[in-house]
């Protein structure tokens, strides 16, 4: 065993890990925290894409030891019922969500590429960014079009905050 | 209450918690004391097992039992069933083996289920289920559906000599045949149809547990219709009584028909509970997915139209070889024949039609209804049947169409259907229009310029929803009835559960039945709560696909909603003391006629659960009723995809330019769910025409086991769809809507490859159309031989 510690959406965790825990398992199992999910086992789709230290991964390839120290984000630490994230609520006004599976790890990598691209992105853009998750309900059509709202509300959210 | 009934795009009330990451799905739940099951698969596709040595597993640090197909058997755990009887046209019933839910003494296709090995931990569980040793004698497989049923081919099963369950026709051949005799043009063309993997996102998981002290048990399971599972795991597994067995299937991320059948994880699990007295968890990982979950399609056709001179349809005729896997899926006899040949008609007043369907074993995993589950196959076969007749004979494909579409309604068709509603005429007017067909030439000549090559192709599908008439589908050997349920409980203060026998799996089923009971009784869709998926609190229900839930299901829940307006007009009538036929029910208001009396529909509910004012003996208290609706006939939504092209001839690379839908569904409940619908379905079929097949090499190993092999369409993959509607209402159903969630599926594969042999000029491409096939394509294409 060895001993992990992280912030995970603002709080300090600390827990024995078998080391070849995964971070995805050690959110999921260890914490409870499961709206990240799991829906491949190569990496491939993108539901359980997190934040590690402002950045978007992938945390069922990433090893919980790995993350010792960081500060980790997800779909839980985005915002509240009360006080939906930007992109959250794109994702609800455009109906960018059916059985909601993907829907946790298309937020974060949506909110990643507007922290990458801007708060402009196009819809070229947003659909080659997306290559790393996969949706089968939606076609995609919404989801694209959410990112881009959720965009544009990140940009109204970072004015209001200046 | 129209803002939020019948027609509005209302937000989805589920989102919340998705959005918020606080769905429950099977994986998400945790039983105290659960154990993890982990199942030891077959690497070979047909072998004989010899020998199966558990010791090694058994003693691994956390292992608490390992099963082999031994112990299901000491346990006379029944065989999974196949739940349709299709009979072949010399009148024997189908050919089947046994299904076993961990193989007896034989493997026949790779990832089937050889033992499962029960742990503390997962990990424990992997890593145990690595020492169970397993001495196969390997066979020769039998692996291509062409093929399969020629002499000296393995035998996948004894009971099914040459590997052909059954032998199946519909149609009147004789009629055909003369049709042909005196036909101006014979189209005829062979197809594949490829063979898909479902891959909701949520694999599939189950949790069985057992109670001691009860002697009930339970199974959380990502299922489409729970209450099919209980029953056959009840009635023909052998797992408990119906009373004693809850199914609970919660959240559950996707299905496309994947998750309609009861499998042997599921099955273990249940089984397995008892036995070792603790909770069983299993979760696929996406490999198992691939190999375990029931796969789509995989026809191989030759089919042929017959055309006057003036192009008007004689007749048509089809031979399909559907390749059903290694054994038979719950509802997988049904797909290649009754889901498929009544299809065949299309669009099209077609006097005469025959088809013939061999379903036959391969040892490959079994394959059952995915998205559109037949009728994606047959409107592949018509639609490129059309196209290509009309490319033939120098028509032009959306004249050809609307020269032979039916107008007249209804109307019958020589394959057992009768269509009830339609307008195709409005679909393709509206379609043509919104896709620019006109400019279309102006477009390709700026592809040319560019050196590209541009292609347009058409799809008018129709699809046999509302799934399902029960007398109907029993005469044609289904052992179910698909009539569906609905219970409406109005609580006391207004506010009103509706319990439902569908399952939502992403189709919004919270917001849309809510809309519909908005608009019956006029409370807002917030005071109304969708209650399905759980066997304890929804008495029965036949669960959701074939596009069921709103045609069935919403039909149910509206000749509830009447019942508790009778009702409630009685409780109202005592009340205000008038007559009951004097009580008028509107936008949630009881009125008197021809008095200022009035009550609002929750000081009803409230004084049918008081009973101060009504004389028992006359009135019940309470207000709750429930309804079983059994539909008169299938729904039959229709529509119009246009698909247009563009090729890059030195790569091969096929990229969608634009993509024009129109759906006839009747009356909508919430467009916006709609239209997701659509895109999603879309999506789906242009995965199957440009991307996704499932491969086999010879000696029946998948080649395509995960998502690095297996191409999903990823957004880039496809454009943003322009979607519209016309609005033909179903006069089979109060409702009048007719169901959409297969309607993209049914319809783009066909479009899609119209749209690249029209870029090509000639007809050999099959799907997958990838850049590779697409590029030995052009360098067939009639320009490219002259060079």
């Amino acid at each position: 065993m060895t001993t992990v510690t992280m912030t995970v959406n603002g709080r300090s965790v600390t827990a024995d890990v078998d080391p070849r825990t995964l971070l995805v398992d050690f959110l999921r199992s260890n914490l409870r925290l499961t709206g990240t999910h799991v829906g491949c086992d190569t990496s491939q789709c993108g539901a359980c894409v997190v934040h590690v230290d402002g950045r978007a991964i992938k945390s069922c390839t990433a090893l919980a030891a790995s993350c010792e120290g960081a500060q980790v984000t997800t779909i839980e630490g985005i915002g509240t019922a009360a006080k939906l994230h930007p992109m959250q609520e794109a994702f609800r006004e455009h109906h960018a969500l059916q059985c909601g599976f993907c829907t946790p790890g298309m937020i974060m990598a949506g909110i990643d590429i507007v922290n990458r691209k801007g708060t402009s992105v196009d819809e070229a853009t947003i659909r080659e960014e997306l290559e790393g998750n996969m949706c089968r309900c939606t076609g995609y059509h919404n989801i694209v079009k959410a990112i881009e709202t959720g965009a544009a509300g990140m940009a109204g959210a970072k004015q209001a905050a200046e | 209450m129209t803002d939020q009934g019948i027609g509005a795009s209302v937000k989805r009330k589920e989102d919340l918690r998705f959005i918020t990451g606080k769905g429950q799905y099977v994986d998400d739940i945790n039983r105290q004391g659960q154990t993890y099951a982990v199942f030891v698969r077959s690497p070979h596709a047909h072998a004989n097992i010899k020998s199966i040595a558990t010791k090694d597993a058994l003693s691994s640090p956390g292992v608490l039992a390992v099963f082999t197909g031994e112990d299901i058997a000491a346990d006379k755990v029944g065989g999974l069933i196949c739940g349709w009887m299709i009979h072949s046209k010399d009148g024997s019933p189908m050919k089947a083996g046994p299904h076993p839910a961990l193989a007896q003494g034989k493997v026949r296709y790779v990832g089937d289920h050889v033992a499962v090995v029960i742990a503390e931990t997962l990990a424990q569980a992997k890593d145990a289920a690595e020492k169970v040793e397993v001495d196969y004698d390997v066979l020769p497989a039998a692996v291509d559906p062409a093929k399969t049923q020629a002499a000296g081919q393995p035998q996948v099963h004894a009971e099914a000599p040459n590997n052909t369950v059954y032998q199946w026709h519909l149609g009147d051949k004789e009629a055909v045949d003369a049709a042909f005799a005196k036909a101006a043009h014979v189209t005829k063309i062979d197809l594949v149809n490829n063979r898909l993997v479902p891959n909701a996102m949520e694999p599939r998981a189950a949790i069985g547990d057992y109670d001691a002290g009860l002697d009930t048990f339970t199974l959380w399971t990502t299922s489409q219709n729970p209450h099919v599972a209980r029953l056959v795991l009840s009635a023909f597994i052998g797992i408990a009584p119906e009373n004693k067995l809850r199914v609970i299937a919660p959240d559950v991320g996707g299905g496309f028909g994947s998750k309609i059948f009861i499998y042997a994880e599921e099955t273990v699990c249940i089984w397995a509970a008892k036995k070792v007295g603790r909770p069983v968890k299993w979760t696929a990982e996406r490999s198992e997915s691939f190999y375990a979950d029931a796969h789509g399609r995989d026809h191989v056709t030759t089919a042929e139209l017959a055309l006057d001179a003036n192009g008007r349809m004689l007749a048509l005729r089809a031979a399909t070889k559907a390749n059903l896997g290694a054994y038979l899926s719950t509802f997988a006899s049904s797909v290649p024949t009754y889901l498929y040949a009544p299809l065949l008609s299309g669009q099209y007043n077609i006097p005469a039609i025959y088809c013939e369907v061999d379903g036959v074993y391969t040892n490959t995993t079994p394959v059952d209804a995915y998205r559109g589950a037949g009728r994606p196959e047959a409107t592949f076969v018509v639609e490129r049947l059309v196209e290509v007749a009309a490319r033939e004979t120098g028509r032009d494909p959306a004249e050809l169409r609307r020269a032979n579409f039916i107008t007249q309604f209804p109307h019958e068709t020589p394959v057992i259907m009768t269509y009830d509603a339609g307008n195709y005429a409005a679909c393709l007017d509206k379609a043509l229009e919104m896709a620019d067909y006109k400019g279309f030439g102006q477009r390709k000549a700026a592809s040319a310029a560019k050196g590209k090559l541009r292609g347009i192709g058409f799809s008018a599908y129709i699809e046999a929803c509302g799934i399902a008439p029960s007398r109907a589908v029993g005469s044609l050997g289904a052992g179910v009835g698909l009539w569906e349920s609905a219970e409406i409980r109005v609580n006391p203060v207004g506010t009103v559960e509706v319990l439902t026998g569908s399952h939502s799996h992403g189709q919004g089923h919270e917001t849309t039945m809510a809309q519909i009971v908005s608009s019956k009784l006029g409370v807002p869709i917030d005071s109304v709560s969708i209650v399905h998926g759980d066997t304890d609190k929804v008495q029965m229900g036949m669960g959701t696909y074939g596009s069921r839930s709103g045609a069935v299901g919403g039909s149910a829940i509206v000749k509830a909603a009447e019942k508790v307006i009778a009702k409630g007009k009685r409780v109202a009538a005592a009340c205000m003391e008038v007559e009951e036929d004097q009580v008028d029910f509107d936008n949630g208001e009881f009125s008197a006629r021809g008095t200022n009396k009035k009550m609002t529909f929750g000081e009803v509910a409230l004084q049918a659960y008081v009973a101060h004012k009504f004389d028992p003996e006359k009135i019940e208290p309470g207000l709750k009723e429930g309804s079983f609706y059994d539909p008169k006939n299938f729904t039959f939504p229709s529509g119009v995809h246009i698909a247009e092209v563009e090729i890059d001839m030195a790569t091969g690379v096929t990229r969608v330019d634009r993509w024009t839908a129109v759906d006839d569904f009747g009356v909508l409940i919430n467009p916006m769910i709609v239209e997701g619908q659509v895109h999603g379905g879309i999506a789906q079929g242009v995965g199957q025409a440009l991307l996704e097949g499932a491969r086999y090499d010879e000696s029946g190993q998948l080649v395509t086991a995960s998502f690095m092999d297996y191409s999903m369409p990823r957004a880039s993959d496809v454009p943003s769809f322009n979607v519209a509607m016309t609005n033909t209402p179903c006069p089979s159903n109060p409702l009048g809507v007719k169901g959409c969630g297969e309607a993209g599926a049914i319809a783009a594969p066909a479009a899609m490859i119209n749209a690249i042999t029209n870029a090509l000029g000639h007809e050999d491409v099959a799907m997958p159309a990838t850049p590779q096939s697409v590029w030995r394509a052009i360098q067939k294409m009639p320009a490219k031989a002259a060079e």
